[in-house]
């Protein structure tokens, strides 16, 4: 009776048993979305951000590396305290502070860690280890903040920051997450990709509480950190330290190359900031601070900066005008017939021109250069001369980048046929009368104090140039891309350039530059240049080389708004000359009567002075 | 020939087997459950013996005394008795609200020292003996009215006595008596009835009236066209199908109302997240989200023993107890359920078979009795962890944690081994 039904039972337990199998099978094997469920609920991925690079200055001296510092975690659960009172006397906080945040912490959570104090200094961090056994539940966690040894380097250095948004959906191999810090300018924005290291990622298991239970995976998919790369720079931080100490209460730049590697050796950009206070808490503040402020301190003047080159351009026409055939060292020009003002002298020839700085001189040099002793249509005569001088002239360096590992690098103007086209809206509508200004390097022509340093090392070389670069090695290789090594000709041959140095070196003996600007026992040339601009006075230029056989440093110094060129551009780049090549100066009384030289007042007038107090009051 | 010699004789040891290796097997799920690979504990560790895994040790000891006191028990006294020891359970189960403790909202527990006992676990192996010593009658005839309201009435006490101490889901495991009394002779009509019934529960909750509505007519319809020799084209064929379409409609629309008002807050909620997985998984699906997590991220060949993350790291609740599903899911992959699966299935074979062999309808009927349990478990249990079935607490047999469950299964089954060792012995009336 009825045992048939034996079978109808356990088909009914088979149809239940398939059913579940079709579900695990469909839940295990065909869907995984529950894996990654999974993943998200027990695995946590930690990043772990390495010791960005510091960076050396030529001599081996820190100039920017890492602080330790150590924020205190507690973990409600685990953290009892017997005496609170205590406790605040070991960590210096307040009794409130350690309720409300314990209160905090609480809120958050009870067994994941929070922050209960940020940032201890190492010297705080050692004095209170002996008292940590008192304290259950509470744990240090190392982290690190950029120094920076010296004020001087700000802007070349550049600063670290939280990346900006723009830059993270613009990032191009997805490496950098939100809160990341990236290198913002400078060498921390040009080498950031070797400074910053390669981040670390570890995989933890975590409970439903949040607790750590150990590596996923045994740590086989956990990826170290490295250390990013050191960089040795070939700053020297005392000249560089000397010539921003100089710099104070001006406004302009000092870059000093060394001319036969291409080293730079200091590069001022004044005024600076303390990079510093760049980091962290500060940041905002002290940003919009800079970034308002109308001396643009943020702008880091030598590769960034525009300025027209005045008169130290009359050494690439005296080259130029050689090289191409249309002036030689006996080649003498009068200020008759000349559109260009000058100072009471007789003719000069090319050395003599150098020497006084004679405007009309080079008008007429760049005249013949333009027009090719030639007859026939002036306009068509105007374009073919300008460009076959403005090709020549690129090879200097204008109008295009040098290279220079600094982020922010300018181009600057060196203007060509296409440029006047553009300027004079068509071809054959401007003449050499239009554009003669350029021949004494005022007009259209725009350079950065790196190019006229540039400029300076190309004639101490006579005739080629390494890119000049601030970093010498990088990582323990020391090793560097070979673009810093190789030598650039300028197209220039090297006997042309003996009348330009014999000029420069009556311009300082007793041409253009003052008594100031000489050092009696180095023998310096250099040029003066006095660059017309909007804000108000000229700025002050001067470029120099020296000693003039076997040059040993190359300078450029721009002072905005000091005037003339022999008077504050000059004597400042002697002392920054002197300094290198002897350790000392001897010129005391020229030293201090610079470094105390205000010249801010002739473009920034009131604001400035006010600005100048809170900057005195911050040291 | 002693007795013991006798009783080893007859026993049946491919059930014993299926008992050892689950037992083993759960034991070895708990442990991972349990495991923490910060600190594992060794069992020389005092401590261990706090762990589940460590007192489920201390449980399956205990379960080995039982064993040897049912074998040794006349298996006469189990017919004998049947009756006393349903009312001795009637009597724990009526003082248990005065008496008891509460575990996990449950007021349905004993407390002897630290063991603690719930009288619920152990009525259905009582119902059970009851129920078989009833059809041992040869009078009794399930298909006849009075029958059944007996047989009803036997199961009916205990279930409403464990519903009021708020155990619906112990509640619901007499509703597999069904099983005893279909095999026992009870019309199919009652099972297909049963049966109907759930699936016209749980269509009237997935779908829209309207297309239980249009099925039902088509279902007519097509009864109508292919069978004409039953319905005979009669005028009343089609109003008692009216009739009927009606009835069923009118239940399917009870359901929304019995729903919102019938059942409590939880048990509700416990529906809706059956019904709508994607309901509230941080809160009240918070349980089936995370079991099918675990189980699903085990994936074909699972992460292995001790290798689970989920279980381990208590992201699903009651893991080793009504949940211990989970971790073989995710340590042991599809592979491990599907063998779990069909060994399951091939012990309740097994005893099927052993009680269809027994000479005594007591003996038989005690069987099917087991089996009905022990399919109701696996049904609930396993449903419930991949959501096919609502959350209720109720444990998977011999795998889950706990003293009360492990004790009941134990006494269910070794009772029935001990009757099918007399099988030759008792004469069938």
């Amino acid at each position: 009776m009825f045992t048939q039904r034996r079978n109808l039972i356990f088909l009914f337990f088979g149809i239940i048993g398939l059913l579940f199998i079709g579900k695990l099978f469909f839940l295990q094997v065909v869907d995984d979305t529950y894996e990654k469920a999974a993943d998200n609920n027990a695995i946590r991925k930690i990043i772990q951000i390495p010791f960005r690079g510091e960076v050396y200055d030529r001599f081996g001296k820190l100039i920017v590396y890492n602080t330790p510092v150590y924020d205190l975690y507690m973990i409600p659960r685990k953290a009892v305290v017997k005496d609170t009172n205590h406790f605040c006397q070991v960590f210096r906080v307040t009794r409130e502070y350690f309720i409300k945040t314990t209160q905090r912490a609480r809120a958050y959570s009870r067994v994941k860690p929070s922050l209960f104090l940020k940032h201890l200094s190492k010297e705080d961090f050692a004095s209170v280890q002996d008292a940590m056994v008192d304290f259950p539940g509470f744990f240090f966690e190392t982290n690190a903040f950029r120094t920076y040894q010296s004020r001087s380097f700000s802007n070349a250095l550049g600063y670290v920051a939280e990346i900006s948004p723009t830059a993270l959906v613009d990032q191009k191999d997805d490496y950098y997450r939100q809160g990341d810090y990236v290198g913002i300018s400078g060498i921390e924005s040009f080498y950031e990709e070797t400074l910053r290291g390669q981040r670390g990622v570890k995989y933890r298991m975590v409970n439903s509480n949040g607790v750590e239970k150990g590596d996923y995976k045994n740590g086989s998919l956990n990826i170290n950190p490295i250390s990013g790369n050191n960089l040795y720079t070939s700053i020297d931080l005392e000249i560089q330290e000397y010539a921003d100490s100089l710099m104070q209460h001006k406004v302009g730049s000092v870059v000093a190359i060394e001319p036969s590697t291409g080293e730079i050796l200091a590069m001022v950009s004044a005024p600076s900031y303390d990079a510093s206070l760049l980091t962290g808490n500060n940041f905002s503040n002290y940003y919009q601070q800079l970034a308002l402020d109308p001396m643009k301190p943020l702008l880091n003047r030598p590769p960034s900066a525009y300025y027209r080159p005045g008169s130290t351009f009359k050494l690439v026409q005296a080259l130029v005008g050689q090289q191409l055939g249309f002036i030689g060292p006996g080649t003498v020009y009068s200020h008759a017939g000349a559109p260009v003002k000058c100072h009471v002298h007789g003719p000069v020839d090319l050395r003599g021109a150098i020497r006084v700085s004679c405007n009309p001189y080079f008008y007429h040099a760049f005249r013949k250069m333009i027009y090719d002793n030639t007859s026939g249509d002036t306009y068509e005569r105007s374009a073919t001369g300008l460009q076959r001088w403005a090709d020549l002239v690129a090879n200097f360096g204008f109008g295009r980048k040098l290279g220079v590992d600094l982020g922010n690098e300018k181009k600057g103007i060196l203007p060509n046929v296409d440029y006047y086209n553009a300027v004079y809206k068509g071809e054959k509508s401007w003449k050499f009368s239009n554009i003669y200004s350029i021949s004494i390097g005022e007009g259209e022509i725009v350079v950065s104090p790196l190019k006229m340093a540039n400029l300076a090392a190309i004639i101490a070389n006579r005739g080629w140039y390494i890119p000049p670069h601030v970093v010498k090695g990088v990582g323990l290789a020391k090793s560097i891309d070979p673009f810093y090594k190789t030598p650039v000709k300028v197209g220039v041959e090297a006997k042309y350039f003996n009348v330009v140095i014999d000029g420069m070196q009556d311009a300082v003996a007793n041409g253009t530059v003052g008594p100031d600007g000489k050092i009696p026992d180095i023998l310096m040339v250099g040029k003066t240049g006095t660059s017309q601009n909007q804000k108000g006075k000229d700025h002050s230029i001067f470029i120099a080389f020296a000693p003039r056989d076997n040059p040993k440093i190359a300078i450029a110094v721009f002072v905005e708004n000091a005037g003339f060129g022999g008077s504050a551009a000059a004597p400042i780049a002697s002392l920054v000359v002197e300094k290198y090549l002897k350790r000392k100066v001897d010129r005391k009384a020229v030293e201090t009567k610079f470094m105390n030289m205000n010249y801010l007042p002739n473009a920034y007038g009131g604001i400035v002075r006010k600005k100048l107090a809170i900057d005195s009051t911050k040291k | 020939m002693t007795d013991s010699n006798h009783i080893q004789g007859r026993l049946d040891w491919i059930t014993v087997g299926f008992y050892v290796f689950f037992i083993g097997l759960g034991w070895l799920n708990i442990y991972s459950a349990v495991y923490s690979p910060d600190a594992p504990l060794s069992f020389s560790d005092p401590a261990f013996y706090d762990s589940n895994a460590g007192k489920q040790l201390i449980w399956i000891g205990t379960s080995i005394i039982l064993i040897i006191c049912v074998l040794v028990i006349d298996f006469r006294f189990f017919e004998s008795f049947a009756l006393f020891i349903y009312l001795g359970l009637l009597l724990l189960l009526i003082a248990v609200p005065f008496l008891g403790v509460t575990i996990n909202g449950s007021h349905s527990w004993f407390k002897f020292g630290s063991a603690t006992i719930q009288p619920a676990e152990f009525a259905k192996t009582a119902t059970a003996l009851l129920l078989a010593k009833y059809l041992n009658d040869p009078l009794v005839n399930l298909s006849k009215f009075p029958f059944q309201w007996k047989v009803a009435l036997i199961i009916l006490i205990p279930m409403l006595l464990i519903i009021g101490s708020n155990e619906t889901g112990s509640a619901l495991v007499f509703a597999s008596f069904i099983i005893l009394l279909y095999r026992e002779g009870l019309p199919g009509t009652y099972p297909a009835l049963f049966i109907g019934g759930i699936a016209l529960f749980v269509s009237a909750l997935l779908v829209k009236a309207w297309v239980i509505l249009l099925v039902l007519v088509l279902l007519a319809g097509l009864l109508v066209l292919f069978m004409p020799i039953y319905m005979q084209r009669d005028p009343k064929t089609y109003l008692r199908l009216s009739g009927a379409i009606a009835g069923i409609m009118t239940l399917a629309l009870l359901v929304d109302w019995v729903v919102n008002n019938v059942l409590k807050e939880h048990q509700r909620n416990r529906i809706r997240v059956l019904i709508d997985p994607g309901f509230d998984p941080r809160g009240l699906g918070y349980q089936v989200t995370q079991s099918k997590i675990a189980i699903g991220s085990g994936g074909f060949w699972g992460k292995g023993f001790l290798g689970g993350t989920q279980t381990k790291f208590d992201f699903v609740p009651e893991q080793s107890t009504d949940m211990v599903f989970c971790t073989i899911g995710e340590e042991h992959g599809f592979i491990g359920v599907m063998l779990m699966i069909l060994l399951f299935l091939g012990f309740l074979w097994r005893l099927m078979y052993l009680a269809d062999l027994q000479r005594s309808r007591f003996a038989r009927a005690y069987g099917y009795g087991l089996v009905g349990i022990l399919f109701f478990h696996f049904l609930v249990n396993i449903g419930m962890t991949i959501g096919l079935m609502p959350i209720m607490g109720i444990p998977l047999p011999f795998f889950s944690y706990g003293g009360s469950s492990l004790w009941s299964f134990t006494i269910l089954l070794f009772i029935f081994l001990k009757l099918d060792s007399h099988r030759s012995d008792m004469l069938s009336r």
